[in-house]
């Protein structure tokens, strides 16, 4: 039993699970058992548990393709404008605003939308791969541009659209369960899989470690890292569509605002190094869901919303002290000192 | 040496596309719209843009040193919101001024610290650093908090009349706040020129190894250079609140990519090692140049983003292909002295 506890704990992705699972335990607690209230409507699962899971659903995408991108020690900080951009294009088509030969087909929207973040994904590997420009600058450019191509695409209006097909994305229901959890296992299922059963993976640790050594060792990193951002790009898009069919409409100056450092923080709580080097997915959507049950905690205590910026800007120093090597040494030869002062008496 | 000179060379010829590009646009403007052409145009650029200038000198040191800073339009923000705040409670205006900056430093050190000594990811921290001095705004005030202070207000509405002849373009006004922005850049360029402290950033930013070899003070001038960079922002932000007279949490979204992106069309090399402060001011002109230009086209204003955004890009590319071809010629250099 023991024994199998400690293989357990020793999974990436155990901890932040835990710790998830703790902070819905709290929320049990303190609302009285409210919390965990399931309720089954013309059949279909209701409750706060549920709410955390379709609402934490873009983030636990986004937080798969970031894993991949923090993993060799980039950043990819446009996600927020990519979400704004695929919400726009495909909430235009279907309104018929643009290419209105289409008729509003929703199919059709939802492949050009993703399209339109691998696009955005292609363009910031480009640059960040061939001519190597630092991540943070490179997708840095379309995070200034993306919004404003949003507005360009909506010409400045918040667009609204009818479509039960469109809001099928983030409000449907498959076997009683939000459709948008769908989503995130089909994507991150995909994604683990191949990043676990191809070399893709231990690749990408090596280049994350040492890039430099990882090219002489004859991994392409370039087209690596092209691949990469793309993905981050594509899964982008998708957030942005289960966003803007949440909301029922695109609006661009909104989506996606911020999101980027919340997906930063969901892969930093997961234990992915954000230097580069060692990365688990399950980990980082794990973290992603503490991420989406904290906001949710916080304004259920009536916390101001405000509050929960402050939290979050603390917590990812805490995370980022506590993976740097340098704080480490100072806390144990600190404690060292204190060893030896207690040996000494 | 000639590495030094070569150095140079990018910086001259970037900084010298950026000067043809403002001529250009303002020839361009002139000819296209009626009043455009004036000394008023010219110095509405200073007066509507001091404190992204102010800002952009502040980022300047820390992109020369390597690093980055996008926590300043938060700290714009805090500061502006800040400030109204503790003037609607009544506290004199210098004292208000006083402590804001002092806020502006220590962020800027805190920031500095955690980067040096915990060797963390300048972006990650400035990121939390963004996220926490925003989510402060918002702690302190959710609403828009009007400035009625006589001094804030005397700094906002007076202003100097300049008059380079009879004709109506050739008079503008120029209004006192924008002296503090000369101040800083007067005072940024002594320090990066002729200081040791100037050149010790210089040399971080060429190569932190061997500056750190060379036995400068590696942890000193980092720190310096990000609480510097905060304490401009500080400084913008007062500025800001001198030209808004309001404080607003939400005020300034994005600014930080704005000062980026006027150092970067300014000649600053984003690996570090070689940037002016001149340069970062020309680039906030032209993006204000953008802006006033899609003003008179009557263009949505997303369109300025789009714009600056494109010239960064051009800027970025552009810089890397120098840079590609001079890291080539060094290894032809040195192929050559093998033999």
């Amino acid at each position: 039993m023991k024994e199998k506890f400690n293989k357990l704990s020793q999974k990436k992705a155990f901890w932040p699970v835990v710790i998830f699972l703790v902070i819905l335990l709290f929320n049990g607690v303190v609302s009285g058992g409210d919390f965990f209230k399931l309720s089954i409507v013309d059949g279909h699962l209701y409750g706060r548990v549920i709410d955390i899971f379709r609402n934490g659903s873009k983030l636990m995408i986004l937080a798969a393709g970031m894993t991949m991108v923090l993993a060799t020690g980039g950043t990819d900080i446009s996600v927020g404008s990519v979400m704004a951009i695929s919400g726009a294009i495909a909430c235009s088509i279907v309104n018929g605003n643009i290419l209105p030969g289409l008729n509003g087909n929703v199919v059709v929207a939802i492949i050009l939308a993703i399209l339109a973040g691998i696009t955005c994904g292609f363009w910031n590997g480009i640059l960040v791969a061939k001519i190597k420009i630092q991540p943070i600058v490179a997708t840095m450019i379309l995070l200034v541009a993306g919004r404003g191509i949003a507005q360009l695409v909506t010409q400045g209006k918040i667009i609204t659209i009818t479509s039960d097909a469109y809001y099928f994305i983030n409000g449907g229901y498959i076997l009683g369960l939000p459709f948008p959890l769908f989503i995130v296992i089909f994507l991150a299922g995909v994604l683990i899989l191949f990043v676990g059963r191809t070399s893709f993976g231990l690749f990408l640790e090596s280049v994350g470690c040492n890039p430099k050594a990882s090219k002489f060792a004859g991994i392409q990193v370039d087209k690596m890292l092209l691949v990469i951002y793309t993905i981050s790009g594509g899964f982008a898009a998708v957030a942005g569509l289960i966003e803007s069919a949440g909301i029922k409409g695109a609006d661009c100056n909104n989506a996606g605002l911020n999101i980027e450092l919340d997906a930063i923080l969901a892969v930093a709580i997961g234990g992915t190094n954000l230097m580069g080097g060692r990365f688990s997915i399950p980990a980082s959507l794990a973290g992603a869901l503490i991420v989406q049950s904290i906001t949710t905690t916080v304004l259920a205590q009536g916390v101001p919303a405000a509050y929960i910026r402050v939290l979050k800007a603390v917590l990812i120093i805490v995370i980022c002290l506590s993976q740097s090597k340098e704080f480490k040494e100072m806390l144990t030869s600190h404690k060292a000192a204190k060893k030896r002062k207690a040996v000494g008496e | 040496m000639e590495k030094t000179k070569k150095k140079f060379q990018i910086n001259n010829i970037s900084l010298l596309i950026t000067v043809v590009l403002f001529v250009l646009m303002f020839a361009f403007g002139s000819v296209k719209y009626d009043n455009f052409f004036s000394i008023s145009t010219f110095l509405n650029l200073f007066n509507d843009n001091a404190y992204l200038m102010i800002a952009g000198i502040g980022v300047t040191f820390v992109l020369i040193t390597g690093g980055i800073d996008i926590s300043i339009s938060s700290t714009v923000a805090f500061t502006g919101v800040f400030s109204a705040y503790l003037l609607q409670k009544g506290v004199p205006s210098f004292a208000v001024i006083l402590i804001v900056l002092v806020i502006g430093i220590i962020v800027g050190v805190a920031q500095g610290a955690l980067i040096h000594y915990f060797n963390m990811q300048p972006f990650i921290v400035t990121l939390a650093g963004q996220f926490l001095m925003r989510g402060l705004c918002v702690v302190v005030s959710e609403a828009s908090i009007p400035i009625t202070d006589p001094f804030f207000k005397s700094m906002a509405l007076n202003k100097v009349a300049i008059k380079l002849g009879s004709a109506k373009a050739a008079s503008g006004k120029l209004y006192y706040y924008v002296f503090i922005l000369l101040a800083v850049l007067l005072i940024s360029l002594y320090v990066l020129k002729y200081t040791k402290f100037g050149r010790n950033v210089y040399a971080l930013g060429g190569n932190e190894t061997s500056a750190k070899l060379m036995g400068l003070n590696v942890a000193r001038t980092k720190i310096c250079a990000y609480a510097i960079s905060s304490f401009c922002a500080a400084l913008g932000g007062v500025v800001f609140s001198f030209y808004t007279l309001a404080g607003y949490g939400l005020q300034n979204m994005g600014m930080e990519l704005d000062a980026l992106s006027s150092a970067v069309i300014g000649g600053t090399l984003l690996t570090g090692g070689v940037g002016t402060v001149v340069g970062t001011v020309i680039g906030a002109m032209i993006q204000g140049i953008i802006q006033t230009i899609v003003t008179y086209q009557n263009l949505n204003t997303w369109w300025t983003k789009v714009t600056i955004a494109a010239l960064l890009c051009f800027f970025i590319v552009v810089q890397r292909i120098i840079a590609i071809r001079a890291e080539k010629m060094k290894g032809k250099g040195e192929s050559d002295s093998y033999k």
